[in-house]
């Protein structure tokens, strides 16, 4: 009992460790999300805007790579990270690094294929406008993609969905160490396996209100901006 | 005005990124493959602590079961392992992955069961038990995760002459998770486990569980540590990790092992004997 | 380049467009040189916005050719067009007019002058910085003809661009279609509000089917139409 309550003073006293979890969680997943916007948005923009053989193939293959199961994602990084693996050199696996790339593998099909279908969707509008301005294939990419910015919020939550959420990846590559690589999932995960079940449902909840936080945050943001921009 | 989306999503790397700050070449840190049981009890959380104030080293622990943390130091991405499968650990020393095998510490296996003992095992010994458990088909949960515990609990089917792969039935479940994950699978099953004393001592969700036998000498449990091979993996951090082990087993390290205790109670039992195998 | 490349004069030679079975455009052959602005009249379905987006070259022919200054390449050199609802870029209404003068190849720092005087040609140069799909439908119009002009064009093709707005905004629309066709572009514009005809046009093109049935200048076309259709239409009947 005693140990139960010292567990919840520590998430209401927001204790240093506590606050260590967190801000690794966020540090990793958001900076996942980042990286994957910046691959998996132009390559979002690219297969809408492109044709070619196998395109269809594409769009199915990114569409069903939005399921891809974290472990797997996890274990593949591993592989390439670990030292007997072809990047093993770099030293990186079990470090903050490493979760990063594992989610960001993770959520580049999550934005790239969202990416896909909201620029497609916007160039059936802006098709004949673009063209009749003689716009280049990077210039149309980069316009759809600026003027799609309010619908591409989605896109990008959704991913930091998906990273925030996700243990299987994070625990593979980055070995839940305490204090190193510890996030707000793996340390759900640690403690549900010490038995330690209101600690661990506690941390459950302090990981749904930040995202819940984070998405009021972008959903705010989306709603002022496009009240300004029109 | 408008909503800058390049400078927004510049700023959310920035902020993200600062303070991850890669490893250095002045890392002082070394990665120890170890078990479930060592984390789960809250040893490595008394012990390291001890150890940084001494030598200045931070230890990585990835918790794992004993064949994986194995698997984990067999590809060079751990620098030590620590764990508690004797066979297992022998093998990968020859095998030429580790340099030496130290024993370091013991602690005990004890057979936990529901209070209400449908098997009638409590109190006696673990191959009465065992036997009587696959007689009556009462629910028992295996870890079935390769792990230390797991091979401890193949090897005492066999001393309780049960060929458990030939005669296991939907009784017998083999849920391949950490010891943690078992205890709570008994738990809600009200099936048998065995189960590290130190792990049942500090697990929280007990609920109707409770121990049914203990104290067999062969439910003895032997914990070793071994560097990985430098020479196989030129990775491997060996002076700081070499200084891990030698702690482990030098007469301070061994005192620090025997001061950690739960409710009063002493998790695990110091027998290092320096000369390693 | 811009100085010695054309696209005048726009020859069509032959040209159909087909839809399936459908035939939207049926072999025109015709040829709009500089002058005084052609308005393309017809019935709603007679083909003119099909037509236009041909000239526009947004759109191949199913048989035949056009020609833009010789050149049958479709990339819009000195031509511009106005739709009849333009698509007005998520940013403001002076950002709109940059964007339209970086794709026409208008040098860095010659923009912001442009910009201001492009708006106030228009009429929305107290408007600049307001967000181009929070301004009105007369308003959104007129953005879209600075952004067609911002492209320096010898001709200007336009698709009804006052159908759907109100008689002031129409007017001021129609005096900044004058003021370009003074300066010189070719205007060729889609419309069926015969007023509008009479007020802007120096020659009509009528079309019926898809077909070009008549064309006359504006005033022997509205006073003496020479085909049953045209005086129909004239007329206020339904021509099919």
């Amino acid at each position: 009992m005693s140990v139960e309550f010292s567990a919840w003073q520590l998430i209401l006293n927001g204790d240093a460790a506590l606050f260590a979890i967190v801000r690794l969680s966020l540090a990793v997943s958001l900076s996942a999300v980042a990286l994957a916007a910046l691959i998996g948005m132009p390559l979002g923009a690219l297969v809408a805007l492109t044709r070619f053989p196998g395109r269809s193939v594409l769009v199915v293959l990114l569409n069903a790579m939005m399921g891809l199961p974290p472990v797997v994602v996890g274990l593949a990084v591993y592989l390439l990270l670990s030292r007997s693996g072809p990047l093993g050199s770099m030293g990186i696996l079990f470090t903050p690094t490493a979760m990063i790339i594992a989610q960001t593998v993770l959520i580049i099909p999550i934005i790239a294929a969202l990416t896909r279908q909201t620029i497609e969707d916007l160039w059936a509008e802006y098709r004949d406008e673009l063209t009749a301005m003689d716009v280049s294939q990077a210039g149309r990419m980069a316009t759809l993609l600026w003027d799609a910015r309010f619908s591409l919020l989605t896109a990008l939550l959704a991913g930091f969905g998906r990273a925030a959420a996700e243990v299987g990846a994070v625990m593979i590559v980055g070995g839940n160490i305490d204090g190193f690589t510890r996030t707000m999932t793996t340390a759900v995960a640690l403690e549900t396996s010490k038995g330690n079940l209101p600690l661990a449902m506690g941390l459950g909840l302090v990981l749904v209100a930040i995202v819940l936080a984070i998405n009021a945050a972008a959903w705010g943001t989306r709603v002022w901006s496009e009240r300004q921009a029109g | 005005m408008a909503f800058r989306f390049s400078s927004f999503v510049s700023a959310l790397l920035l902020t993200s990124l600062a303070g991850l700050a890669p490893a250095s070449a002045q890392d002082r840190s070394i990665v120890v493959a170890s078990t479930t049981s060592t984390q789960d009890s809250g040893l490595f959380g008394y012990l390291l602590p001890l150890f940084k104030a001494k030598a200045n080293i931070d230890v990585k622990v990835i918790a794992q079961g004993t064949g994986q943390a194995l698997d984990t130091a067999r590809r060079g991405d751990a620098d030590v392992v620590f764990v508690h499968a004797k066979s297992q650990e022998e093998k990968f020393v020859a095998d030429g992955f580790g340099v030496k095998r130290f024993d370091v510490m013991y602690n005990d296996f004890v057979l936990i069961g529901p209070k209400s003992d449908p098997a009638g095992v409590k109190g006696k010994d673990i191959e009465t038990a065992l036997k009587a458990i696959q007689t009556k088909a009462a629910p028992f949960v295996s870890r079935g995760d390769k792990s230390g515990t797991h091979s401890a609990e193949l090897a005492l089917w066999k001393v309780a002459g049960v060929d458990i792969a030939a005669t296991k039935g939907p009784w017998y479940r083999e849920i391949g998770q950490g010891m943690g994950p078992a205890l709570n699978t008994a738990g809600a099953m009200n099936g048998y486990v065995l189960a590290d004393r130190g792990t049942w001592i500090s697990f929280k969700n007990r609920g109707e569980l409770e121990i049914a036998v203990e104290g067999d000498k062969r439910l003895f449990n032997q914990y070793g540590v071994m560097l990985v091979n430098p020479e196989k993996f030129p990775s491997v951090k060996k002076e700081f990790g070499q200084a891990f082990v030698d702690w482990l087993i030098s007469t301070e390290g061994q005192a620090a092992i025997a001061a950690y205790k739960i409710d009063g109670q002493q998790l695990f039992f110091p027998n290092a004997e320096k000369k390693g195998s | 380049m811009r100085a010695t490349v054309s696209d005048l004069p726009l020859v069509l030679d032959g040209v159909s467009l087909l839809a399936g079975a459908t035939t939207i455009l049926d072999r025109l052959s015709l040829s709009i040189t500089p002058g005084a602005p052609t308005l393309i009249v017809g019935p709603n379905g007679s083909g003119k916005t099909s037509l236009l987006r041909l000239l526009m070259g947004l759109a191949a022919p199913t048989a035949g050719r056009v020609s833009w200054g010789g050149r049958t390449e479709s990339k819009p050199v000195r031509r511009a067009i106005l739709f009849q609802r333009p698509v007005m870029l998520r940013r403001t209404a002076a950002a709109n007019v940059a964007y339209a003068l970086a794709q026409a190849g208008t040098p860095r720092n010659e923009r912001a002058v442009r910009v201001a005087v492009l708006l106030e040609r228009v009429g929305l140069f107290d408007l600049a910085q307001r967000p181009a799909r929070k301004l009105s439908g007369g308003e959104q119009q007129r953005l879209a003809l600075a952004r067609a002009l911002a492209r320096e064009p010898e001709i200007l093709l336009l698709d009804e661009p006052t159908a759907s707005l109100d008689p002031a905004a129409t007017r001021s629309v129609e005096e900044i279609v004058l003021m370009a066709a003074q300066s010189g572009i070719k205007i060729v514009m889609a419309s069926h509000d015969l007023g509008q005809v009479r007020r802007l046009a120096g020659e009509v093109m009528f079309m019926v089917r898809g077909a070009l049935c008549e064309r006359a200048p504006a005033a022997a076309f509205l006073d003496h139409p020479t085909t049953p259709e045209a005086a129909a239409f004239l007329r206020g009947d339904l021509v099919i």
